[in-house]
């Protein structure tokens, strides 16, 4: 039953992937998952059958009250689920090396990079080379690999596109990596995956993939918007807020990113009366 | 049933008793049981220095544009510091030994040498502490500030719980004389002065060595 | 500064209906309970056996009653959550607010683990390990009073929470920065914090108790390998605890520093680093998985070999594979955060190390399958429990393993996927181990036995429980769905969560039947009497004594002669329809009861309520109590009682002639 339902929905998370990463991802977990489940469906019979065939009111089965030991059982159930962790394991280290987030992906295209930032609850995407941003809305093009750094400007969150594939960690002061790529057009939801506070369920966002061409057009849009991101528009985005709707900021103070890396922009977290944050004036 | 045997037990030796850990006497006496358990207490403060030096390790460079490890650390006063402690540690020992055989005058006599040479060790390190803080480098400065303070106060704690615990025993050897639970609880306190010895040698050459160094 | 630091009529709750109303109940309950003590005149009783007692039995049965209760805060918590989530969907934003949700689900997993699983695991090796090795008592009788109560003064500063200010909004590992400071200034944290640290100190003293009492007192001829596999495992648990605890005080201690003095170890700015935290709280997290588990795996191979009427397959193995589960747990604490983004290969060691514990685990399921194997497998409620687990606990291992792939962790991490993982092993490993051993170790606590009928309602209630409230989750993991979330986007995902709270509901109803099955026990408690002291034909020490067993446990310590101690002197008499010889008795020695422990611990909590309340004050007189108390006791003069041999020799006596009429029934009826 669950099977057919989980298959029967679209749009559905993990199990239905847009790109490439995530594709690889689902498939080492259903290949895991069987070769598990080979041992394990087998072992539940087992489990059953024999409490079952050894009850006591069962006088056809054979009661041996001294028998403890069989140095070839031992042999057989060390052999079982180490054989299975043996080629797990292998499975586990090309994967990890296969799929390590910071890794490009191998593409004709150049990567698109985006810069992600987590702030309190919502998610700012600068495109350092476009030079505009947008908040809480993801626009990449369908086929072309997606290079991000990320990093928080309060508390942790995690950056996750279910159907994109692997999530990573926004930390403060500190850049990671991540590349993913959608080939599917549509829109899909992403989120933070790590708590981050009162505010974190409101930082669902939306990604959107277009194709090449029509991502050609929406840059050319985002850069007619009117809003600016300078300090003061970061200093206004910076406020604790949830469920903010998308928008998107023709413009960007450039660096902003390496100065929020650096704690060099100011910023507004949950405000306190005894609380000073160092504020040392902005990059732009 | 092991009472006989159980008689001058200061040493840490199994004297008469034999453990073969095959249980085949059951168990052991009390003068086995309590310095076993407070090894095994002490084995723990050991992992919780070496989470607190694992951190140390992680933040001695961050600094945040502060003072670093060499601008701060003065190896003379440290290695003063260090004498004393260690005389205290060979001073308990011969407390120890005054104590086996029950001689209240040397007993007291070594212990207390023992207290004012951890006396004169915490007063350097509080000293070097009130320096550090007075040449702007508190603990609030930096990553690194909060771990040396952290770690190194860490061990004074210890030392000044040390202290305590060594003023409440002579007063109970005083009061009580040398009996077998007193006795007991001595050796106790000189296994952790002992290891206190020991984690000093580790923050000695990890972090005023190694720190001076460069 | 004022009198009582931050402590203002502010902190009572008065505008929040759920948690004054919450409160008031549980006063009045408390009350209720004190006045209804108090009219029944037995707090005398109380005070001197129990409060006060040295009694590891009875130190025991106030661990798990500590636990019991704790269960049905914990699940009160859960069941909230399960009521937020099924309503607060699309629109609406279901009945708690984020700031009063956050809490619940941070003191849901601090309470059922801290709480919960740890009181109820160490409540057994309490009770059980100084039985099963042939002893009176455990090494330090005395410390084994404090540790306990030293716990429940943590618990008690947690549910104070309720009542005055607020829990922790950050999760029940408190990560910083979110739990620094800047991001958390209210009182949440510091609760959570000093709670943990001072039922911490519990923790680690029970350890050095345990590991002293297992590897130094055991019963003459109990070697290692002759040892229960129960004692085994508690040996394993309480070597990590030892190990790891130690690490949680000094991760929880760092925090406080940043917190309380301002210090730079997790704090965005200073060169603070909060990856360390991460690290730091981990290696002890993971191992206190292990610390769990393990005594429940124990719990196992006792109910597996008494119930199928053999000895335990495979004991070297068994014993061996835990000390591997042991060691290994310490090498794996990366893969909580796998998504950190530490690197190809790091990721991939710590998650070959994480599958690795998977074949010691894999070994110990077959070996319990293989006890049942030719055996008579008498389908009692503990059996009930460990066939539930072995299937349910081969699934939770599947999922682990999964998680414990980096590039599968990368999507399903921190999802309801991680949730009902863990929910899984916790429930279906631990606390079937805890019920079965509930039922198991009754009638020796006790006197009688638990109701059968109504236990087994209970094992279905949770067993069908647990699967209706965590096998959606799994599913809504793979579509995306992440944990800790007071609102929920998709409306699709509404029937899910509606079989979820179902679930957590019919849990409810298990844990409602397990009251009414103790009350109902106990009213018909002369029918169900345990005369033998040996109701489930045992095979280890505890079942040689009679039910409850005397202060002292055993007249004379008992001599073993192979691996089942009892079941092989149990034979031998059988055989030669009589007991052993008489032996030569003598008068016992046994530590007296004493009040150090509540009060050190009064005093405990007196401290850890001024430093959350910043009432410097208050502390100071705190910690010079404690210290005070500690003196006081190292000065007093009588540590033991002798219990004078004409009283041994008449309850021995007594035991014998028992003994001697069950050994009459059994050979008639063989």
């Amino acid at each position: 039953m669950v099977p057919v339902l989980l298959t029967s929905a679209c749009n559905r998370g993990i199990l239905d992937p847009v790109g490439p990463v995530a594709g690889a991802e689902k498939q080492i977990l259903i290949n895991s998952t069987a070769i598990m489940l080979a041992i394990i469906i087998p072992t539940m019979i087992a489990t059953v059958g024999v409490a079952w065939w050894f009850r006591r009111g069962n006088t056809k089965a054979e009661y041996r009250p001294d028998w403890e030991y069989s140095g070839a059982i031992e042999m057989v159930v060390w052999a079982i689920p180490a054989l299975t962790i043996m080629l797990l394991g292998g499975i586990a280290w090309i994967g990890s090396h296969d799929l390590e987030p910071s890794k490009p992906l191998a593409s004709k295209t150049p990567a698109l990079k985006v810069e992600v930032v987590s702030l309190d609850w919502k998610w700012l995407f600068i495109y350092p080379d476009q030079g505009f941003a947008t908040v809480n809305q993801l626009v990449v093009p369908a086929g072309t690999p997606v290079s991000f750094r990320l990093t928080s400007a309060t508390v942790w969150n995690s950056f996750f596109v279910p159907q994109m594939g692997t999530m990573i960690y926004t930390m403060p002061r500190m850049a990671t990596r991540l590349n993913l790529q959608a080939d599917r057009v549509g829109v899909f939801n992403g989120l933070s995956s790590h708590f981050s506070g009162d505010g974190f369920s409101g930082m669902q966002f939306k990604v959107q993939v277009l194709p090449p061409d029509q991502f050609a057009m929406w840059e050319q849009g985002a850069h007619g918007s009117g809003l600016k991101l300078d300090s003061a528009g970061y200093a206004a985005l910076s406020k604790p807020s949830s469920y903010v709707k998308p928008m998107t900021y023709g413009a960007v103070a450039p660096g902003l990113f390496d100065a929020i890396l650096a704690n060099r922009v100011p910023s507004n977290p949950v405000p306190l009366p005894d609380h000073n944050r160092p504020v040392n004036g902005t990059k732009a | 049933m092991t009472a006989g045997i159980e008689a001058p037990m200061v040493g840490l030796t199994h004297g008469a008793s034999e453990d073969t850990g095959l249980g085949q006497r059951g168990p052991e006496s009390k003068s086995i049981v309590v310095p076993y358990g407070f090894w095994l207490f002490v084995l723990s403060d050991m992992v919780l220095f070496s989470a607190l030096f694992a951190t140390y390790a992680t933040l001695v460079h961050a600094n945040d544009g502060g003072p670093t490890t060499s601008q701060l650390f003065h190896r003379d006063l440290v290695a003063v510091e260090t004498i004393a402690l260690l005389l205290s540690s060979f001073v308990c020992g011969l407390a120890m030994i005054t104590a086996k055989r029950a001689n209240m005058i040397w007993t007291q006599g070594w212990l207390v040498l023992t207290g004012l040479l951890g006396l004169v060790f915490l007063s350097i390190e509080l000293y070097e502490f009130a320096s550090m803080v007075a040449e702007g480098a508190p603990p609030q400065r930096s990553a690194f500030l909060s771990a040396f303070f952290t770690l190194v106060g860490c061990h004074g704690l210890h030392i000044t719980c040390g202290l305590l615990w060594l003023g409440t025993m002579m007063a109970q050897i005083w009061a009580k004389g040398f009996q077998q639970h007193i006795l007991r609880r001595l050796l106790c306190f000189s296994v952790f002065w002992h290891a206190l010895d020991i984690i000093w040698v580790a923050i000695f050459t990890i972090v005023y060595l190694i720190g001076t160094l460069s | 500064m004022t009198l009582f630091g931050r402590l203002t009529w502010d902190a009572i709750p008065f505008n929040q209906p759920i948690p004054l109303i919450t409160s008031l109940v549980v006063l009045a309950a408390v009350a209720a309970i004190v006045i209804w003590i108090t009219m029944k005149g037995w707090w005398p009783y109380l005070w001197n056996e129990y409060i006060t007692s040295t009694d590891h039995k009875r130190i025991g049965i106030m661990y798990i009653t500590l636990a019991l209760v704790m269960l049905v805060r914990g699940f009160a918590d859960a069941i909230m959550m399960r009521a937020q989530q099924a309503m607060a969907i699309g629109q609406s934003q279901g009945y708690l607010p984020p700031e009063h949700y956050d809490q619940i689900f941070s003191a849901h997993g601090t309470i059922m683990i801290f709480f919960v699983a740890m009181p109820f695991v160490i409540g057994f090796m309490n009770f059980v390990v100084p039985l099963q090795l042939g002893v009176r008592d455990v090494a330090f009788p005395t410390m084994n009073n404090a540790s306990f109560w030293l716990t429940a003064s943590g618990a008690l500063l947690v549910n104070l929470s309720l009542f005055l200010g607020e829990f922790a909004r950050t999760g029940w590992l408190a990560f910083p920065p979110l739990s620094e400071k800047a991001f958390s200034p209210g009182v949440g944290v510091d609760y959570y914090l000093v709670a943990l640290q001072i039922s911490g100190v519990g923790t680690v003293l029970t350890a050095v108790n345990f590991v002293t009492t297992i590897l130094k007192t055991r019963a003459p001829g109990m070697s290692y390998l002759r040892m229960p596999v129960f004692c085994w495992t508690a040996l394993a648990s309480n070597l990590l605890i030892l190990a790891a605890f130690p690490v949680l005080t000094v991760s929880l201690a760092l925090l406080m520093l940043d917190r309380y003095l301002g210090f730079h170890f997790f704090t965005n700015d200073g060169g603070g680093n909060s990856m360390l935290y991460m690290n730091l709280i981990w290696v002890w997290g993971h191992p206190e998985v292990y610390i769990l588990v393990l005594p429940a795996f124990g719990i196992y191979s006792e109910v597996a070999a008494t119930f199928s009427g053999k000895p335990l397959f495979g004991y070297r193995s068994m014993v061996f594979a835990t000390l591997a589960i042991c060691i290994i747990s310490f090498c794996v604490w990366l893969h909580h955060f796998f998504t950190m983004g530490a690197g190809a290969d790091v990721n991939a060691v710590f998650g070959i190390a994480s599958m690795i514990i998977g074949v010691p685990t894999g070994v110990k399921i077959y070996n319990w399958l293989f006890t049942m194997y030719g055996g008579r497998v008498r389908f009692t409620v503990p059996m009930y429990y460990l066939i539930g687990f072995m299937l349910t606990f081969v699934i939770g291992g599947l999922t682990g393993v999964l998680l414990a792939i980096p590039p599968v962790d990368f999507i399903v991490h921190n999802s309801l996927f991680l949730v009902a993982h863990f929910h899984q092993v916790i429930i279906g490993g631990v606390v079937f181990a805890l019920m079965a051993g509930y039922t198991y170790w009754f009638p020796k606590a006790f006197g009688f036995t638990l109701d059968e009928r109504l236990g087994k309602a209970v094992f279905w209630c949770w067993f069908i429980g647990f699967h209706l409230a965590f096998m959606p989750l799994y599913v809504l993991g793979f579509w995306g769905a992440t944990r800790r979330m007071q609102h929920i986007p998709d409306p699709t995902w509404a029937p899910w969560l509606d079989v979820a709270f179902v679930g957590a509901a019919i849990i409810g109803l298990g844990i409602v039947l397990t009251v009414v099955q103790l009350l109902y026990s106990i009213k018909t408690r002369d029918q169900r009497r345990d005369v033998s002291g040996d109701p489930w034909d045992g095979r280890t020490l505890e079942w040689l004594t009679l039910s409850p067993p005397p202060h002292y446990n055993f007249a004379v310590l008992p001599d073993v002669h192979g691996e089942e101690a009892y079941w092989t002197r149990k034979q031998t008499a059988i055989k030669e329809e009589q007991l052993i010889p008489e032996p030569n008795y003598q008068p016992i020695e046994m530590p007296v009861n004493t009040p150090t422990g509540i009060i050190v611990a009064f005093f405990a909590s007196l401290c850890g309520f001024a430093i959350i309340w910043y009432i410097w004050w208050l502390a100071i007189v705190g910690l010079i109590g404690a210290f005070a108390i500690f003196v006081w006791y190292a000065w007093r003069d009588e540590h033991e009682h002798i219990i004078p041999v004409e009283e041994v020799i008449a309850n021995a006596r007594e035991r014998r002639r028992i003994r001697m009429e069950h050994l009459h029934t059994v050979s008639q009826s063989t």
